[in-house]
């Protein structure tokens, strides 16, 4: 096979489904979980944290902490105020984004349950727990602020009372002239839909550990994070150590999926709390703790328009989105959900979009990115409003996305949003996934079992999505107000033996960086798949990187690491045309050798290169004796993998069980380095996808209580909740790339969630139901069939009375 | 399935005093430890803290997630569910004992390797001493099977389906080598660590 973009022949490992070199240690539990660590003198920290929705902090007393063996130390709020700056938010969103203080301890006010008041410092971990106990605290409490239309009353409690509203932002976007749009429509849908509250629930809880070396001021700080590079940034910024002195090491990471894509206040602390006691800490997370603690995802509430003609051609879009901010803006608080606002046109061609998004400050846990941040809510919103519109046409859902999807040969295509999608084939992956599923003999059985009054209705479901993803073009990055570049950095060592050391700015804690990079070194470098070794995670060895987040690694890091294999290639050419006594342009490079055209005997490997750069005895006039090789990328473009997800539900009327009968993605992630890496991701993400639609949520009380407050609370799916999934790939090379990749990290999960929700709403709409809320548990299927059929029978009864008379 | 094996004993455990420490011999991996110990202190903590078999991680504080899952005589149990003072005299295998005296690794490891059924694996120590107890008791099981005896042991990264594939695979790997490892074997010869405790 070869190559579509460029024609070539694909590499020897690139397309390979290698197994996996960072296995090894975690399947024999030689692990570096950052709870792992310990260090000479290590004291445990243990956080108090605020039990109240909304409260001002009266009293602090940390005195009888103090009394107890084996307590070291014990600080307020208001104790280690000093030195230690607001969290950051690096993302002001409009110029007037309220930006709200945000003490990594509270000092006066907590602002949501968990907020963390006071810490204790002791010998070990369960003195420390015990310790929390002694700690006393008066509260006042304060009117809680939860709910989102509400919060933005005049005379709502607020949550910022020094910011005068609960109002953080409006941002809009707008392109062409929805009023028209509208005008000119034959039919209009309108939808509410309600993206609730996730929690990310990687296995690995937080842990934090501080190691000072009082004597010069140095500080090493091993987080269990997806951003190092970001971390020591801000934690030399909140701090005040300077950033030289700080390393920051994320070790084995156990998942994150935004969850730690996070500058959190336990960092800070940490880092405070070594500094002041001259001894390493460490803080590890309960799981109950980070309930509370760690960032939640989704919570907005979508009102969608969609106007569209009678023959089913989209004209327009509007969307007003209400997003929970939460107590406080974290690193990307704000602009999460803008990262949708550029997706909800999706596939779809249309002359005008009208979206404003207002972000509103409630008394719960701050929001942030969770697995695909924004363009799962977006995605839902349009493809779930497809399908009202595909009823309210009366046409076939399939169908009303042919008629108005960007076809194949219209790429590169700008979309009413402002992107411009490179590449992609909707109907390739749509065929495929419709001869995989047998779509045809599944409505068949669902018009059958409709007409037999079957207990157990079934429902097809249909997500063709798009997304954006590979965060990002800095430029954009920088017009969008955001505080960072997207860039990302790789370097290459070529050792004196021809073995290759990759170091990476990418901070993998599960996507198998290790394996794909060394493929495509590997490749570039014409060196085996085993003599090439990662490295990443410790900004002392990895000094420049952007990190791992928005699907990007592949497609700015991996191909920055090609590029950096390239230079290093560029550089050997030079010493083998030198060595051979030949000129470059005569050099044939392939398999990692260099030989002269027409005199195949002239060999030099790129192994003997090496050597000889490390020796110098010989090198070209000027060469400095190095192969080493550095390349920052800046990517031109996102990244745009697709899809068509199908999936049939068995919905039982008489329990409102939902019951997933079969699954069908076919994935367009461009070409693809290891197959089975590509695979796995996509089986996690359209579970974290159907979680959502089934299963989770993060339920507040009214006085603002997390009551699904631990992991028994929270249904995070077990093996028994998820179906086996049926994958396939088209392949679409991407064009903004010299590998033709997309990111994949994120597409399962932004596929999944509205083609479940579709086949439930497609199981039900015959027996009257209008829309089921996410989750869609036994309890809310059950009543919404139950309250659909009782107001069908009340209209036959009135019907009935009027009938004959 | 991991099971509390104290959880049919009819006398709780009798209520101690924080500071009164108790004694325990356990034998981990093939290794004899003596031990004092509080009374309270959670097997996954005495294991983690005490001996340093990190291998075996904690991800919840209520018992759902399963990643501290360790075989205690030959049963698979939730290590944050038992106290280290309910080892006392017993053998526990964590996933850093389950290679085999030559480094070789357990067929399960191998599976979960080859079938991509672990991503960030940090749950990955638990579900395969879960799924090792399951081939114990059903050497031959349904993928149904398979997932209903991994149901206590939750993963976030690969949505289940390799792990399931990787299951049966050891599955049917185990039953060409023949027997199945019996209940109860620690693998691996006691070396000297800490204070050797009585055979």
């Amino acid at each position: 096979m070869t190559d579509q973009l460029t024609g070539q022949a694909p590499g020897r490992e690139v397309g390979r489904a290698r197994t996996r070199k960072e296995d090894a240690r975690l399947v024999t539990g030689q692990t570096t979980w950052t709870d792992n660590l310990t260090a000479p003198g290590l004291l445990h920290v243990a956080i108090l944290r605020s039990p109240l929705a909304h409260a001002r902090i009266e009293r602090v007393d940390v005195r009888s902490a103090l009394e107890r063996e084996g307590v070291v130390g014990a600080f307020s709020g208001a104790d280690l105020a000093e030195g230690l700056g607001s969290l950051p938010c690096a993302w002001q969103v409009t110029e007037d984004m309220v930006l709200p203080e945000h003490p990594a301890l509270a000092v006066d006010e907590v602002r949501h349950v968990g907020d963390p008041v006071a810490v204790v410092v002791a010998r070990d971990r369960y003195t420390a727990a015990d310790a929390l106990e002694d700690v006393l605290v008066d509260y006042e409490p304060l009117p809680p602020v939860l709910d989102l239309e509400a919060a933005l009353a005049d005379d709502a409690p607020l949550v910022h009372a020094d910011k005068g509203t609960n109002r953080c932002y409006t941002w809009p976007l707008v392109s062409g002239d929805y009023a028209a749009a509208r005008a000119a429509a034959d039919v209009v849908v309108r939808r509410r839909h309600h993206q609730q509250r996730l929690i990310p629930n990687a296995m690995e809880p937080r842990a934090s550990m501080a190691v000072p070396v009082p004597a010069t001021g140095e500080y090493t700080l091993y987080s269990s994070t997806q951003i190092p590079h970001i971390v020591r940034v801000m934690m030399a910024l909140t701090t005040g150590i300077p950033e030289q002195k700080l390393r920051v090491v994320a070790p084995d990471v156990g998942g994150g999926f935004g969850s730690k894509l996070q500058v959190y206040g336990e960092d800070a602390i940490a880092l405070t709390l070594a500094r002041r006691l001259g001894q390493p800490v460490k803080w590890t997370e309960s799981r109950s703790e980070s309930y509370q603690a760690q960032h939640h995802g989704r919570g907005q509430i979508q009102d969608v328009e969609l106007a569209a003609t009678r023959d089913g051609r989209l004209l327009g879009m509007k969307v007003d989105l209400l997003a929970d901010m939460g107590a406080y803006l974290m690193i990307i608080t704000p602009g999460t959900p803008l990262l949708g606002a550029f997706m909800y046109p999706g596939i779809y061609k249309m002359d005008a979009y009208d979206f404003h998004c207002t972000g509103v400050f409630t008394t719960r846990t701050p929001t942030d990115a969770y697995r695909g941040a924004g363009r799962p809510e977006a995605t839902f919103a349009i493809e779930r409003t497809m399908d009202e519109l595909a009823a309210e046409l009366g046409l076939d859902p399939l169908e009303l996305r042919r008629r108005n999807w960007i076809r194949h040969e219209e790429f590169p295509f700008t979309t009413v949003a402002g992107l411009t999608y490179d590449s992609g084939d909707y109907a390739a992956a749509t065929d495929r996934a419709l001869a995989l599923f047998g779509y045809d003999d599944l409505r068949a059985e669902q018009r059958a079992r409709h007409e037999n009054l079957d207990p157990v209705r079934l429902g097809i479901g249909i997500s063709t999505y798009t997304e954006m993803c590979g965060l990002a073009p800095s430029r954009i990055l920088g017009s969008l107000r955001y505080a960072a570049g997207g860039w990302e950095a790789a370097m290459i060592r070529m050792l004196p033996t021809g073995k290759v050391e990759v170091i990476t700015g990418t901070s993998p804690h599960g996507q198998g960086h290790v394996t794909a990079w060394s493929q495509i070194t590997a490749d570039a470098l014409g060196v085996p798949f085993e003599d090439v070794e990662v490295m990443h995670g410790d900004t002392r060895v990895a000094p420049q990187g952007m990190d791992t987040y928005g699907s990007r690694s592949l497609v700015i890091g991996g191909i920055a690491v090609h590029e950096a294999a390239l230079k290093v290639v560029a550089k050997a050419r030079k010493v083998a045309a030198h060595l051979l006594e030949a000129s470059e342009d005569d050099l044939e490079f392939a398999d990692g050798a260099f030989s002269v055209r027409g005199s195949p005997e002239a060999r030099k490997t790129i192994q003997e290169v090496a050597f000889a750069v490390f020796a110098a005895h010989d090198l070209p006039e000027g060469m400095e004796p190095t192969l080493n090789a550095e390349h920052l990328l800046d990517p031109d473009n996102f990244s745009y993998p697709h899809g068509t997800h199908l999936c049939a539900v068995e919905v039982d009327t008489e329990t409102g069980k939902v019951a997933i009968r079969s699954y069908v993605c076919v994935d367009d992630v461009g070409r693809v380095v290891n197959p089975m890496i590509v695979e796995g991701q996509v089986h996690g993400g359209v579970a974290q996808g159907i979680a959502q639609a089934l299963y989770e949520e993060a339920v507040y009380d009214d006085a603002g209580n997390l009551v699904s407050g631990t992991m028994a609370d929270y249904l995070v799916p077990a093996a028994p909740d998820l179906p086996d999934l049926v994958t396939d790939r088209t392949e679409t090379p991407a064009t903004s790339n010299p590998l033709g990749v997309k990111g994949v990290g994120e597409a399962g999960t932004i596929a999944s969630t509205p083609a479940v929700v579709n086949a439930v709403m497609d199981a039900l709409r015959p027996l009257g139901v209008r829309d089921i809320r996410m989750p869609c548990t036994p309890e809310r299927v059950w009543r919404a069939v139950k309250e659909a059929t009782a107001a069908a029978s009340a209209a036959a009864d009135a019907a009935g009375k009027e009938g004959p008379s | 399935m991991a099971q509390n094996p104290m959880r049919d004993d009819p006398t709780p455990p009798p209520a101690l005093a924080r500071t009164s420490a108790a004694r325990i011999a356990v034998n981990v991996d093939g290794v004899a430890h003596l031990d004092e110990v509080e009374p309270r202190l959670l097997l996954v903590h005495y294991l983690r803290d005490r001996l340093g078999r990190t291998g075996t991680p904690i991800g919840c504080d209520t018992g759902n997630c399963g990643a501290c899952t360790v075989d205690l005589d030959g049963m698979s149990v939730k290590s944050c569910q038992v106290l280290a003072v309910q080892a006392d005299g017993r053998r526990v295998t964590t996933i850093q004992g389950l290679a085999g005296p030559d480094g070789a690794w357990h067929p399960l490891q191998r599976a979960f390797h080859e079938q991509h059924a672990l991503q960030c694996g940090y749950c990955t120590p638990g579900m395969i001493m879960a799924a090792r107890d399951l081939l114990k008791d059903n050497p031959d099981p349904t993928p149904e099977e398979v997932r209903d005896a991994l149901e206590g042991n939750l993963c976030r990264c690969t949505g289940y389906q390799n792990i399931v594939r990787a299951v049966l695979a050891a599955a049917a790997e185990l039953r060409r080598e023949g027997a199945p490892e019996p209940r109860g074997k620690a693998a691996g010869a006691p070396r000297a660590s800490g204070q050797e405790a009585p055979a």
